[in-house]
């Protein structure tokens, strides 16, 4: 039994057909796990089920032991759940710290103390707190999403393609970025198209094909299972 | 002297006008720009709504006048404002909860809204008119005057008089402190950061718990205040006339898309920029140059560049010239 | 032929209105709101094809409507020679100065696309072009309004027919409508709606204050008419022999001969003013007629899909090589130009060119409420939205009164409120038209009669 986990998920948008299919994820606690899977193979829509973002037709979303899949994505967000979206991640017309003090309303303590541990782990974002996002890089931009999705204090973090459209250098940097939020003992699960790298710093990775579970394992396993190579990650 | 003449001339004739002027556009100009940002469309029922809320303080000062309570100096309606605001939140919110609620849920299209928006126009029309009907109405009491031209010239001893009527001056005060609380509210308070994040975000603000009802609601409150205050600080200065204030919807407009829609100080600057250009382009300076200018080269034509008739034609062609130019409006920088 | 019925209903019980009025108020005034009806499908047809063919939205229809009636004076007014000779030359001199800085304008554009300091090199053209226009237009203006202000003070017109105007109409429009095109057709919906709504606003003002041109608010009456005149049908035998035909039976139960007379004379003056409606009804029906065929033509044509298909997904036709921008533009002239031949109908209709009447509530709103209710994308539905909405807007009034009456019957005559409510009767026309949009939007949203595209084999 993991922390936080997708059982046999089904779903769709609307009334169209099912994206995914009898998917199911796991996470725990500081841990990476990576999806990964061609185009179309419901990667996203995966992770936007275990927030809830679309309803589930059958199977269960289960945080700490607790039945959660009949929960609001706000609801779900205050029992330790973050999400940060592919595009828009940001309030790009506020300032940092203003993105910052978002991420915390719905926590009732004081944020002060919560955005200094944000900036000792974003400095960049301390130095550029009174800016607006919409004038950061692309680079910063993510690190600001990273940060507000970290506000509340999530035992879960969920990203989608956190590094699409950032040079190879940020991606580099933003990976360091996720390995220290995993070191602060919260779970991460993240949609990736660079395969290959982000294996290299997942736990686990979780390869989904047509909305199916096709391979699982250790990120090492994967990198190194033949067909895997041969099938997602180029040879 | 002479260049002082000059400069009284031009301060009573049009800056003073136009500060007035343009703090009342200013008002509505906000009041489009929140609708649009936070419900996202183009609310062709503001100038009806500015008339709403007039109608009631126009009454309320009836009323008021009618049993003698006043503020001495002051006009009566400054009294009825609170009230009239109040009247004015409930009809907002009303139309919300049962014409643009249906929408919004529905996730409609902008120009549906905006379509909508007609249908609000039309009924809040014929509720004014049914209710207080189509006259020009006078509803200013109290001093009229703080500074007399007479007064200036003794004063001053110049040939040029200054008038500062006490409504241009209660316009700007009224409209300062308005606005100085709404930009502090904005951007100081957790509530105006969160209107401005489902704004700029509808999606990320739900997910970060702002509870979107909650931003509606207050948003509409905030525009019931700046309806009704800038409605009757211009019916104060000029009258009450319900086909004018629909009519000052389209100034109203322009200042908001001028000063880039969807942000509150670029709409707040806009205002002052359509009535600035309004009343310069309309001036006519014959006499500003005839006391500049040595006698030989004194003008004989009125020397005004559009006739007072294109007033609102100055405003609507900025508006084009903005929106071919620079769409996004002229006043770059932080939106609501 | 079932998924006709309900047009053949909707239609059927408009016409039974009509007729009701003609029985219960009067002939006369049942043609006249006939009339309006047709001219006001014509102008929901315009608005329809730019909304419901292509998606947008021109809330300039006044402006167009307006620019209709000018062409109405300028084509079929006799000119003004006194006018011509005082400040003709000065005016042309200006038209050949505005046509100057138009290419001035375009040269520096085409020439120059590089330079910095471009739009400042524009601007300063203009301003001096503007100046430099009143210098030499100012006396002109002011010579040809002093010509008998009382009763010209304008260049007048042509001198043409006035049917003529209609198609001219029709071009003025075309022809603002191809400037706002250029200007505002890339903007976001919204902004386009408020964009044409102020430059509707600029136009009207413009014919509004240039008295030289149509006598500005001082308004231009007594025009020429395309159908006879009345006083002249009331003198000629045959008119009065066919109303005394057509009497017959009411006339032969009178027996005194000069009641006969007076009896027989009213009913010509009442008959002279239902056939010259009839007349014009007969022209518009023909207008109506000839739009609606081609409009359904274009509608099912290969022309017809390409802007459905813009309309519904504009990036993807985009992205398959459509035009968007060409299209969007020609639609925007068509449909606006059927505005402007609406707008010469509709003076040509009443005789008479007043300026001060055009406001954006009853020429932009009021045709917008029309297109919406009677159904987007179906020119059917267009015609009927027309018919229905001015059919209200006509008769609220007297609705209103009644249904005031109704309720209030308890109250006393001198009763205040009932007095406020019986005076206030006109204005439940715009809560009717209101409340009336709301509903449709809201549980109609497709119009009284919808778009069906699918259910016709192309």
């Amino acid at each position: 039994m993991s922390f936080f986990e997708g059982n046999k998920m089904t779903a769709g948008y609307g009334n169209g057909p099912d994206i995914i299919n009898s998917c199911t994820i796991k996470v725990d606690r500081g841990e990476i796990v990576a999806i990964l899977g061609p185009n179309g193979a419901g990667k996203s829509t995966a992770m936007k089920a275990m927030l809830g973002l679309l309803n589930l037709k059958s199977g269960s979303v289960v945080i700490d032991g607790q039945e959660i899949s009949k929960l609001s994505p706000q609801d779900r967000v205050k029992k330790g759940i973050s999400f940060v979206p592919q595009t828009k991640n940001v309030f790009a017309e506020l300032t940092v710290r203003e993105n910052l003090e978002v991420g915390a309303f719905l926590r009732e303590d004081d944020v002060n103390k919560v955005i200094e541990e944000i900036y000792n782990l974003f400095p960049i974002l301390k130095e550029k707190s009174s800016q607006v996002v919409g004038q950061l890089s692309g680079g910063q931009r993510q690190q600001v999403a990273l940060g507000r999705a970290l506000m509340i204090k999530p035992s879960i973090l969920m990203l989608d393609e956190p590094t699409a459209g950032v040079s190879p250098i940020v991606m580099d940097e933003l990976f360091q970025h996720i390995i220290k939020v995993k070191e602060t003992n919260v779970g991460i699960i993240m949609v990736e198209q660079n395969a290959k790298q982000a294996l290299s710093i997942s736990n686990r990775g979780y390869v989904l094909v047509t909305g199916e579970n096709k391979f699982e394992g250790s990120g090492d396993e994967l990198l190194n299972d033949p067909e895997v190579r041969r099938s997602f990650l180029g040879g | 002297m002479e260049l002082l003449n000059a400069l009284i001339l031009l301060l009573n004739y049009t800056i003073v006008p136009a500060i007035t002027y343009g703090s009342q556009l200013a008002l509505g100009a906000i009041f489009v720009t929140l609708i649009y940002g936070v419900l996202r469309f183009a609310n062709f029922a503001t100038g009806d709504m500015m008339s709403f809320g007039t109608m009631f303080a126009v009454l309320l000062t009836y009323y008021f006048q009618s049993i003698g309570i006043g503020l001495g100096i002051l006009p009566t309606a400054l009294l009825t404002i609170p009230f009239a605001i109040i009247a004015m939140i409930l009809y907002m919110l009303f139309i919300d909860n049962f014409v643009f609620k249906y929408y919004r849920v529905k996730k409609s299209a902008p120009v549906q809204l905006a379509m909508v928006s007609v249908g609000v126009m039309f009924v809040t029309q014929a509720i004014i008119r049914i209710i207080i009907g189509p006259f020009d109405r006078r509803f200013l009491d109290g001093e009229k005057f703080i500074l007399k031209a007479s007064e200036f010239k003794e004063m001053t001893g110049l040939n040029e008089g200054l008038t500062i009527k006490s409504t241009q001056a209660i316009t700007v005060v009224v409209t300062i402190i308005l606005v100085s609380i709404l930009f502090w509210f904005l951007n100081k308070t957790k509530t105006g950061t969160s209107m401005r994040a489902y704004s700029d975000n509808e999606d990320l603000a739900l997910l970060s718990g702002i509870d979107p009802k909650r931003v509606v609601m207050i948003t509409w409150i905030i525009a019931g205040f700046l309806a009704t205050v800038g409605g009757v600080l211009y019916g104060l200065d000029k009258s009450y006339k319900p086909f004018v204030y629909f009519n000052n919807m389209l100034p109203i407009f322009a200042a908001a898309i001028v000063g880039g829609i969807g942000n509150p100080f670029g709409a707040f600057l806009g205002g002052y920029v359509i009535a600035f250009a309004e009343i310069f382009v309309t001036y006519a300076y014959k006499k500003f140059f005839t006391y500049l200018l040595p006698e030989s080269l004194e003008p004989d034509s009125l020397v005004q560049l559009l006739s007072t008739d294109y007033k609102f034609a100055v405003s609507f062609s900025i508006l084009v010239i903005v929106l071919l130019f620079r769409p996004s409006g002229i006043f770059e920088g932080k939106k609501i | 032929m079932r998924k006709y019925l309900n047009i053949i209903t909707a239609y059927s019980i408009m016409m039974i209105l009509i007729i009701l009025v003609g029985i219960f108020q009067s002939w006369s005034i049942a043609l006249s709101i006939l009339n309006y009806c047709l001219i006001s499908a014509v102008m929901t047809m315009g608005a329809n094809i730019q909304w419901g063919y292509a998606g947008l939205i021109n809330f300039g229809i006044m402006g167009y409507t307006a620019l209709g009636g000018l062409a109405v004076v300028l084509v079929s007014v006799a000119p003004v020679p006194e006018a011509w000779s005082a400040g003709g030359f000065n005016m042309i001199t200006s038209l050949i100065l505005i046509l100057g800085i138009v290419l001035i304008v375009n040269y520096i554009l085409k020439k120059y696309k590089n330079l910095k300091y471009k739009n400042y090199l524009i601007a300063l053209v203009i301003v001096f072009g503007i100046i430099l226009i009143r210098v030499v237009a100012s006396p002109g203006i002011e010579a040809i309004e002093a010509v008998n202000p009382a009763k010209t003070g304008f260049l007048g017109g042509l001198g043409m027919p006035i049917l003529f105007s209609w198609i001219v109409g029709g071009l003025f429009a075309a022809g603002l409508a191809f400037l706002v095109g250029k200007i505002a057709l890339g903007l976001r919906a919204d902004y386009l709606a408020i964009a044409t709504l102020l430059i509707a606003e600029i136009v009207v003002s413009i014919i509004k204050h240039e008295d030289w041109l149509a006598r500005g608010v001082k308004n231009v009456i007594g025009l020429k008419r395309p159908v006879p005149y009345e006083i002249n049908l009331q003198t000629s035998p045959w008119f009065i022999n066919l109303v005394e035909k057509l009497n017959q039976g009411k006339l032969n139960l009178i027996s005194s001969v000069s009641e006969k007379k007076d009896i027989l004379n009213q009913l010509v003056i009442d008959a002279s003013s239902v056939y010259v409606k009839l007349c014009m009804t007969g022209l518009f029906l023909t207008v109506v007629i000839i739009l609606l065929i081609l409009t359904q033509k274009a509608l099912y044509s290969p022309w017809g899909r390409k802007m459905r298909a813009i309309r519904d997904n504009e990036e993807a036709a985009g992205a398959m090589g459509k035009n968007v921008v060409k299209e969007h533009l020609l639609i925007f002239i068509l449909g606006s130009a059927i505005v402007g031949l609406a707008g010469a109908m509709m003076v040509t209709n009443d005789g008479l060119f007043t300026p001060g009447s055009y406001r954006p509530m009853r020429y932009t709103f009021v045709i917008w409420v029309m297109v919406i209710v009677g159904g987007t994308g179906n020119n059917f539905g267009a015609i009927l939205g027309g018919f229905a909405v001015w059919f209200l807007w006509v008769e609220a009034g007297p609705i209103a009164l009644f249904l005031i009456n109704f309720f209030t019957a308890h109250l006393d005559e001198a009763n205040a409120l009932k007095v406020h409510l019986i005076e206030s009767a006109p204005y439940f026309r715009f809560l009717m038209i209101g409340v009336g949009l709301l509903v449709i939007m809201r549980y109609r949203p497709k119009g009284l009669i919808p778009e069906k595209i699918n259910t016709k084999k192309i």
